[in-house]
């Protein structure tokens, strides 16, 4: 299994104390399958992704990707792990703003040291980057720059790609351009698609659904 | 009579490093000019060591051979810092030289300081000779004199001689400076003739006119509250004239006057007998001095207006003041000198 | 509506309590270092202008008798002859100087006493009056005048009036030497048809070391303006930043109704207030400072130039007003470009603070124009300009032209570094840290200026404690010196020595005119003391040998220079042609200066005998032959001059001085460091989003505030290996032009390379300093804040 996760508890320091955000969350993943998490704001869904991906850390329970537990993993692991393992796609903001484009499609890959120049090629072709490889970031439209951030993550072949509201900024035409090429690469690569959302829409593309309440998971959809 | 001295003497002077400063304005330990004035030639031509102030005063209106005017003065101050007797550089007795020489378009002026007791600088009353450093009025005796003094920038070598009587001022010589009754012995000799040479930076310049010498001396003429000194000496077709205004705290003046005929006779004119009013205010170096003045002595008609010939004759010196020639014109027609303190 | 806009103005400060932070520390930095410098240059002026004003020491021409004193008669003839002279009578009371002046007529009056107080002056005239330092007066002994203390006298100096000088002094009747007034009368007789006996010594010669001293001071108000402009560029920094940023409240005043004119007016009323504070502490940083600094500086100048100033500091009114006004006027220079902008801003224009680093990017061009204009402008005045404003105008257009030209460079060479990236994360690195210039060119400019100052003024001062400790070994190379008063004690005393030491060497000179320059002629002895010990700044080679067969000459540098004289040219002295065959450097002293060999002189000069001898002996012997002279000849030490104790004592001195400069050097880097750290810390906000992308795919944060680091002291680097020449160029810049054009000789410049590494160091570490806490807040970010940067903004 790519990634399993039990028991996972996290709470965050509040004005009034704690705020438990995740509450025994238990779900399994593996590599080509797609899966969309659900709920409303503050249910703890991105929460989840961010812990996944290494970006933080659990209170308790065990988050394994490839067998390998994160909790246990110190910064550097967690570093690692997001590097080699792991491509995140957020909502805004992914790239490198001091960086050209070409760059910024190639940093993770490179990181990680599975650098594939046609590869790279082909996703800015397909993804319709060819022409803007020598820009910066600033220079690009908003659905311009996350295609680069999906070209980005797909790139460096992570086995877990994590999106975060990828097309939360973008119409619902580009939206669905995006997510269309995403998905398709994804199943391409043999990688797993976890994607955080609150359109019942776009999860409704996903292979399985869960949809979190309140830090914990309410129902699951196959 | 010079006022100005009085008020360099008297009024604090704190900016001057050099000026005859902090001299307190008690008389104590000095004598006070009295009443009858006695005068006991020529031992006082000579100086009174025993009051504070004294000088030797001469100014002149000249004219060269192309009829330019020129004004000329030469003074010397003697000042007691106190009333002790010392020798040598202990004596309290500082003596000040003010040479200036006025054309229409230029005015040299040029100051010397020395310390009495040592030679450099004093007056003897027989022969007559008063000097300091190169600069001399000296003669056999007192009409007949010889005046030289130098600066930087220029220079004159003079010959005086006098035809007529030494004028004495106020009440026979002793001279009233205020109502409160400060008073000083002032007496003149105004009939000088005189001619020399002025050398300027432009060359040498022949000329002759007239000169009046000034003596006077006392411990404390002014009082507190006269805060400057309008002084005329004129010399008309039929007669000469020396009057002085002293301008007072509240605004009004306090003027006396001496009508000189021209045989020597003299009438002498209490306080507001004499008048004389600004007409027309020149700027100086950023200060506003009056330099035409009407001047009225009613009791001989003489009604006038009086203008500098060269509105810039500032003295820069020590304590600085205004001292040139004037040209007079009105009822009577004629020339003098004009000086003017508390304007800086 | 006043208030409120003030109100709402002055709350931008409260929010961002940093800036007003730094903008106060900047300004105080700059104005405490200006100051500073400023107090230990008047105070050590005020000392010996005190001591020279009133004795005529170099400024004035004096007179002095052939016999000895001037008898008082003769003073009161040459000033009824029209000679404008003021009597001296000077000697020592239990050691000490005691000099007596007259007040009314030496030229530059009483200064340190005053003649305000009217009873002082009646005192001291009537019964005399005692003024020194309230130290000289304690080491004198009991006298019979009233001792006044007085701090504008000058140290190790008692000043009274002529009659009590002569008193004390036992010279009844006796002037020593008199002073003669610049401004003379028009018609004036000859002084040698008044008083055949007397010598008139023309302004400066008793001061050659004047202009040595003029030209310390003048080098350290150099250092002290550069010092300030480096604090300058910090505070410009701060109020843009802080203009950029309250563009927003300002449109809503605006928009509120507020006039602009008014709205001006408020931030010039705030800026005015915050300069007056921070230049108000900058006052009294200075102060303490120079408080520190000023006994050093004494030893400096007192040993150097035998000019002794006091080594405490007096709080003089005018620092602060010249404190405040530089103050001000820095924050009004470094404010005018913003206010600028603000008077020209439309009422409509965006509110969205621009950053400030796009704001840099932006006029990047025209800063690079300008930038090469100013360069341009500093080497054409360099090789066309003549004249001290030429001079320091080279200054200021070589050091803002370089500074402004610094980040235009500095980008050419991070893009270098980009293009030959092997990594990704090199490539990042680079990318990044071009990225970050615009926000920190300030403060390197700042660095920049700091560093190229302290190099230029490192080099400056190490180069001439060279020049001098070589000069000295030159001009002092006997082991001993000995004056004698007239050519019989001189003839004795040759006689004595020749039988007791290893070498006489007598010093005999001429005046005469070369090239119708007064200049005096030496004729001294062939000995290999000259040839060992005499450095040539251009010569032939074997050029001792040429002058001591008798045909050539050696030239000081001012003759030379003044009379455009090169090697190979020819001379006339009294008629004979010479072939100039050396130039030597000659510092300090006012006129020229050539050297023939003995032989020559005694013949062109046949009635000069030597009054002064240089004598080499084993040093040991020094004291023992300085003892037997004051017993034999009752030579005391004016006599007198062991070479060696003036050696060792000037190197100490010099040891002092670099105490100085060394704590100015710090001091600059520390204000370079701490525009650096403010810099940083203002980015840092900024930072984040720029950091959050890479540490999301896979960097630690330990990483990256390791970089930042790295960052900080790569840009130091760069900045500093840019410094150096910019610092060399200043210190040429003040050695062969400024100095050339004030004092007519030109100091040689040497380097000194660890100097350089070590002030290299220095920078480098005030960077790394500065950076560390930046970068250990960005490795201690919390994850969440990071993630906060992707967060969906519903």
């Amino acid at each position: 299994m790519l990634l399993s996760v039990s028991d996972l508890h996290k709470s965050y320091a509040g004005p009034d104390g704690h705020l438990p955000v995740l509450r025994g969350i238990k779900m399994l993943l593996a590599r080509g399958e797609t899966l969309a998490l659900t709920g409303e704001s503050g249910s703890g869904k991105s929460t989840l992704l961010h812990i996944i991906g290494g970006l933080d850390q659990p209170d308790s329970g065990i988050v394994a990707v490839d067998g390998v537990d994160i909790g246990a993993m110190d910064d550097a692991g967690r570093a690692g792990m997001r590097r080699d393992k792991v491509g995140v796609v957020f909502q805004q903001f992914n790239l490198i703003p001091s960086l050209t484009v070409e760059s910024n499609i190639g940093f993770q890959a490179r990181l990680s040291g599975r650098l594939d120049q046609n590869w790279i090629k082909e996703l800015a072709d397909r993804l319709g980057l060819s022409a803007q490889l020598g820009k910066h970031p600033e220079q690009l439209s908003g659905g311009q720059q996350q295609r680069v951030a999906i070209a980005r993550t797909l790139a460096a072949k992570p086995a877990l790609i994590l999106a975060d509201e990828p097309t939360g900024n973008l119409d619902e035409e580009t939206a669905d351009k995006v997510m269309e090429l995403m998905m398709t690469l994804a199943i391409e690569t043999d990688s797993a698609l976890l994607l955080v959302t609150h359109s019942h829409r776009l999860a409704g593309r996903m292979g399985r659904r869960l949809h979190l309440r309140a830090g914990q998971i309410e129902r699951a959809e196959e | 009579m010079n006022a100005r001295v009085f008020l360099l003497l008297l009024w604090p002077i704190t900016a001057s490093a050099q000026g005859f400063a902090g001299l307190g304005t008690d008389v104590d330990g000095f004598s006070s000019p009295q009443r009858p004035a006695q005068f006991d030639f020529p031992i006082d031509h000579g100086p009174h060591y025993d009051y504070r102030i004294e000088w030797w005063y001469l100014t002149a209106n000249l004219e060269g051979l192309d009829g330019t005017p020129y004004g000329l003065q030469w003074t010397l101050f003697r000042s007691a810092l106190t009333s002790n007797v010392g020798k040598g550089w202990s004596s309290p007795q500082l003596w000040m030289g003010h040479a200036a020489v006025t054309t229409p378009d230029a005015h040299f002026v040029t100051e010397r300081l020395a310390r009495g007791g040592i030679g450099q600088a004093g007056v003897q009353a027989d022969p007559f000779e008063a000097w300091i450093d190169d600069w001399q009025l000296v003669g056999p005796d007192f009409a007949t004199l010889t005046m030289t003094a130098s600066g930087p920038d220029f220079a004159y070598d003079m010959v005086l001689n006098s035809d007529g009587p030494l004028v004495f001022h106020g009440d026979e010589g002793y001279s009233v400076k205020s109502a409160e009754g400060q008073a000083s012995y002032y007496y003149s000799q105004p009939f000088y003739a005189i001619e020399g040479t002025l050398i300027l930076p432009m060359g040498s310049i022949d000329v002759a006119g007239d000169a009046w010498l000034d003596r006077e001396w006392s411990s404390q003429p002014l009082s507190d509250n006269q805060t400057g000194w309008d002084w005329f000496s004129l010399s008309l077709e039929d007669g000469k004239l020396m009057g002085f205004r002293l301008r007072q705290t509240d605004g009004s003046y306090y003027t006396s006057a001496t009508w000189i005929d021209p045989n020597g006779t003299t009438t002498s004119y209490s306080n507001s007998a004499f008048e004389a009013d600004p007409v027309a205010v020149s700027d100086v170096g950023g200060r506003d001095v009056p330099t035409t003045w009407n001047v009225r002595l009613p009791d001989r008609g003489v009604d006038v207006e009086v203008t500098a010939i060269n509105p810039q004759a500032w003295m820069d010196t020590s304590v600085p003041y205004w001292e040139g020639p004037i040209i007079v014109q009105g009822s009577h027609t004629g020339r003098g000198y004009l000086e003017m303190t508390g304007y800086d | 509506m006043t208030n409120a806009g003030l109100l709402a103005l002055l709350s931008h400060w409260r929010h961002n309590p940093m800036q007003l932070f730094t903008l106060v520390v900047a300004l105080s930095l700059a104005t405490a270092l200006w100051s500073g410098v400023q107090a230990v240059n008047t105070e050590a002026r005020a000392s010996y202008d005190a001591a020279a004003e009133t004795l005529g020491e170099g400024m004035f021409a004096q007179i002095i008798a052939s016999t000895g004193t001037i008898p008082q008669e003769d003073f009161i003839a040459l000033r009824r002859a029209g000679w404008l002279v003021s009597p001296v009578v000077e000697g020592r009371l239990d050691g000490i100087r005691l000099i007596g002046i007259d007040a009314l007529t030496s030229p530059g009056g009483l200064a340190p006493v005053g003649l305000s107080d009217g009873k002082l002056t009646i005192e001291m005239i009537t019964r005399g009056i005692l003024f020194a330092t309230q130290e000289t007066l304690e080491r004198l002994g009991e006298v019979d005048v009233r001792k006044f203390p007085s701090s504008d006298v000058a140290p190790a100096v008692i000043l009274t009036d002529v009659g009590t000088a002569q008193i004390l002094l036992g010279l009844d009747g006796q002037i020593s030497r008199l002073i003669v007034a610049p401004q003379q009368p028009i018609i004036q007789p000859p002084l040698e048809v008044i008083a055949p006996n007397f010598e008139l010594i023309p302004p400066q010669s008793g001061s050659d070391m004047g202009r040595l001293t003029d030209s310390f001071h003048l080098n350290l108000t150099a250092f002290g303006l550069l010092s300030f402009i480096v604090g300058i560029f910090i505070v410009h920094g701060a109020i843009g930043l802080a203009f950029e940023q309250r563009r927003p409240a300002i449109r809503t005043l605006r928009a509120l109704g507020f006039p602009l004119v008014h709205l001006i007016a408020l931030i010039v009323f705030e800026l005015v207030g915050i300069s007056v504070l921070a230049g108000m502490i900058g006052v009294g940083l200075g102060y303490f400072m120079a408080a520190a600094l000023l006994p050093d500086v004494a030893a400096t100048i007192s040993g150097l130039y035998g000019q002794s100033i006091s080594g405490t500091l007096h709080f003089r009114p005018e620092w602060w007003v010249s404190g405040l006004l530089i103050a001000v006027g820095g924050t009004a220079l470094a404010a005018a470009a913003s206010l600028w902008r603000l008077a020209c801003m439309p009422l409509l224009a965006s509110a969205r603070p621009h950053a400030w680093a796009m704001q840099a990017r932006r006029s990047r061009l025209i800063q690079t124009v300008f930038a090469m204009f100013l360069l341009v402008a500093a080497s054409l005045l360099g090789w066309l300009g003549s004249g001290l404003v030429a001079g320091f105008a080279m200054l200021a257009a070589l050091l803002i032209g370089a500074a402004l030209a610094l980040p235009v460079i500095l980008d050419g060479l991070l893009a270098a570094g980009e293009r030959h990236a092997k990594s990704i994360m090199e490539e990042w690195f680079w990318a990044d840290t071009r990225q970050q210039l615009p926000g920190l060119s300030l403060a390197l400019m700042a660095l920049l200026i700091a560093m190229a100052t302290n190099v230029g003024v490192s080099t400056m001062v190490s180069s001439f404690r060279l020049t001098f400790t070589g000069f000295l070994d030159q001009r002092l190379a006997s082991e001993f010196y000995v004056y004698a008063d007239d050519a019989q004690q001189a003839a004795s005393l040759r006689a004595y020595l020749e039988l007791r030491v290893d070498k006489v060497l007598p010093i005999q000179s001429a005046n005469q005119d070369i090239r119708g320059l007064p200049s005096d002629i030496y004729g001294p002895v062939a000995h290999a003391t000259y040839r060992d010990n005499w450095l040539f700044l251009d010569a032939v080679p074997d050029a001792w040998a040429l002058i001591e067969a008798g045909q050539a000459a050696a030239i000081n540098e001012q003759l030379a220079r003044r009379a455009g004289i090169v090697i190979g040219d020819e001379i006339t002295i009294a008629g004979q042609p010479f072939k100039v065959v050396g130039i030597y450097g000659d510092y300090g002293n006012p006129i020229g200066q050539v050297i023939i060999t003995e032989a020559k002189f005694a013949a062109l000069f046949p009635d000069i005998s030597p009054l002064r001898f240089g004598v080499r002996i084993d040093p040991s012997r020094v004291t023992a032959l300085s003892l037997d002279l004051g017993a034999d000849f009752g030579l005391t030490e004016v006599n007198m001059i062991n070479q060696a104790g003036i050696k060792a004592f000037s190197l100490a001195v010099f040891d002092r001085t670099f105490t100085v400069t060394g704590a100015l050097n710090i001091l600059t880097l520390a204000v370079a460091g701490f525009a650096i750290l403010m810099s940083l810390l203002t980015l840092a906000n900024m930072r984040i989003p720029q950091l959050a992308p890479v540490w999301a795919q896979g960097i630690t944060r330990a990483r990256l505030g390791r970089l930042e680091i790295v960052r900080a002291v790569l840009l130091a680097l760069l900045t500093t290996a840019l410094a150096l020449p910019l610092g060399l160029s200043l210190a040429w810049t003040l050695l062969a032009v400024v100095n050339v054009e004030a004092f007519g000789w030109r100091l040689p410049m040497f380097l000194f390379p660890l100097d350089y590494a070590r002030l290299a160091a220095f920078a480098v570490a005030a960077a790394a300093i500065a950076a560390l806490w930046p970068a250990t807040k960005l490795a201690r970010t919390r994850p969440v804040d990071l993630l906060k940067v992707f967060a969906n903004e519903r």
